[in-house]
């Protein structure tokens, strides 16, 4: 596995320690030593949370799931980057082989008045989930389920729709926008809707919706700086923010409810 | 529907790229007309286009237009940039923004202000005296003035300054449009990045190079 299999680092860590949404955080420096190149990130910070443990004081606080780079759980800023200094990888998927004995590593919660902290590196990300409820679906009927092949979908459609699905709602993007706009997420989940058959009965009141609801939760605003897609981990594209923005220039044109 | 899409985040994206679109058109016919003094014909293919922009009555109505699109302009960003602060009320301790977008695209708020700033100097040059021409029904030599005012050092960098300013935000801001406006398509969107990048280096070029020629004396 690269350079350094079996070496270890010895690293200061700055980590950002904040005791609820309300009280004013501030940084904590914590020396570790005999940190294995073959672990992820969030096991070095396991190691670190056993070691506070073990001294009697508080761990620290930060979000994971699944550990595979799967389930949009893991959130932290790393030395001035979501997710730190690999591109296309969540944190759970980053290794200390990407660092240097002796480093100095700066971990900061994702910053955005739409993700509060709740405590130390762990936000808020309920308004993701509120910008899905207002429209990120299909209405079905249910009933037996029907076969694979009744609707025809093109190949290319089925790829771009695909592209677009594979957000995570990380909110990377959102941690990585100067301007804490929340467009890359938002756009891909009215594009994976736009672009297939099942989508198009709410296409313009989902579009409608979902923005209407993104610029109610405090998200900034876009400036195509393409930092987002940058540091997307799912690689998601800002084709997707030009998409929503056609979509939604054409919704409010047209639509008439 | 109207009011309610410029209320929206995306709506106001689309109105930022449609007015820096129609600035950027008007560059094209500043840029054009001025590279007529290249001709070293004293200033006579120039100074008629000038005279003709001073006084010809659909001119005067677009410029009533040119100016309410670069308020338009300001304005919005001025909102955008007061409500982007709002969005991250703590701010990062480490940033590294290279890592993921160019510097300009990142400080095209500064760039505005310097170009906001650049074009108070500019106007109170050539445009009020031009203005104050035609009200008094006067004779203007706009050639002549270029050649006093482009005399001075100083006022040639301030100049250099501006384009240079003008460079880097038409750079970001050229392609950036087309994006807000939703006109991103895998055929064309590296065609338009091209287009943009060659646009900003030849207008800001031609643009540097008349205060630079002119102190120069390369254009008598």
């Amino acid at each position: 596995m690269g350079s350094g299999h079996g070496t270890e680092l010895n690293l200061t860590l700055k980590v950002w320690r904040q005791k609820n949404t309300k009280a004013s955080g501030s940084f904590e420096t914590h020396q570790l030593t005999g940190i294995s190149t073959d672990m992820s990130f969030l096991e070095m910070f396991d190691v670190l949370n056993e070691k506070l443990i073990h001294e009697g004081k508080e761990a620290i606080a930060f979000d994971h799931d699944c550990r595979e780079g799967i389930c949009g759980m893991c959130s932290m800023y790393i030395n001035g980057r979501p997710h730190g200094p690999k591109n296309g990888v969540t944190t759970c998927q980053l290794h200390m082989r990407s660092f240097k004995n002796g480093d100095t590593i700066v971990v900061e919660p994702w910053r955005s008045a739409a993700f509060p902290v709740i405590k130390d590196l762990a936000v808020d990300r309920g308004a993701f989930d509120r910008i899905i409820a207002s429209g990120g679906y299909v209405s079905v009927n249910t009933g037996n389920a029907r076969d694979a092949n009744n609707i025809l979908i093109p190949k290319d459609a089925a790829d771009e729709a695909f592209g677009a699905a594979a957000c995570i709602g990380c909110g990377a993007c959102v941690a990585a926008c100067k301007n804490g706009s929340a467009m890359l997420f938002v756009s891909a989940k009215v594009s994976q809707l736009a672009l297939l058959p099942q989508g198009q009965v709410e296409r313009k009141a989902r579009v409608l919706k979902m923005v209407a609801a993104m610029d109610e939760e405090g998200f900034g605003n876009c400036t195509n700086t393409g930092a987002c897609e940058a540091e997307c981990p799912k690689g998601i594209s800002l084709e997707n923010i030009a998409r929503m923005n056609r979509e939604l220039t054409s919704a409010a044109l047209t639509y008439t409810k | 529907m109207s009011t309610g899409f410029l209320k929206t985040s995306v709506g106001k994206k689309v109105l930022m790229g449609l007015t820096g679109l129609f600035l950027v058109s008007f560059l094209v016919v500043h840029v054009s007309l001025n590279a007529t003094i290249f001709m070293m014909d004293g200033g006579q293919t120039f100074n008629s286009g000038a005279d003709f922009m001073a006084h010809n009555p659909v001119i005067r109505i677009v410029e009533i237009v040119l100016f309410a699109g670069l308020i338009i302009h300001i304005l919005q960003a001025l909102t955008l940039t007061l409500a982007n602060k709002k969005a991250r009320p703590v701010a990062y301790a480490k940033i590294d923004g290279a890592a993921n977008s160019s510097w300009y695209s990142r400080s095209m708020g500064i760039l505005g202000s310097l170009l906001l700033l650049f074009l108070v100097t500019h106007l109170s040059h050539f445009w009020i005296d031009t203005k104050i021409a035609v009200f008094k029904h006067q004779e203007h030599n706009t050639y002549l003035e270029m050649k006093e005012v482009f005399s001075h050092w100083y006022v040639v960098l301030i100049y250099l300054v501006g384009v240079i300013a003008l460079c880097y935000h038409l750079l970001h801001g050229f392609q950036s449009a087309f994006q807000s406006l939703g006109l991103n398509h895998k055929k064309y969107t590296p065609l338009i990045k091209k287009v943009g990048v060659w646009f900003s280096i030849i207008v800001c070029l031609l643009f540097a190079a008349m205060p630079v020629c002119m102190f120069l004396n390369i254009v008598q």
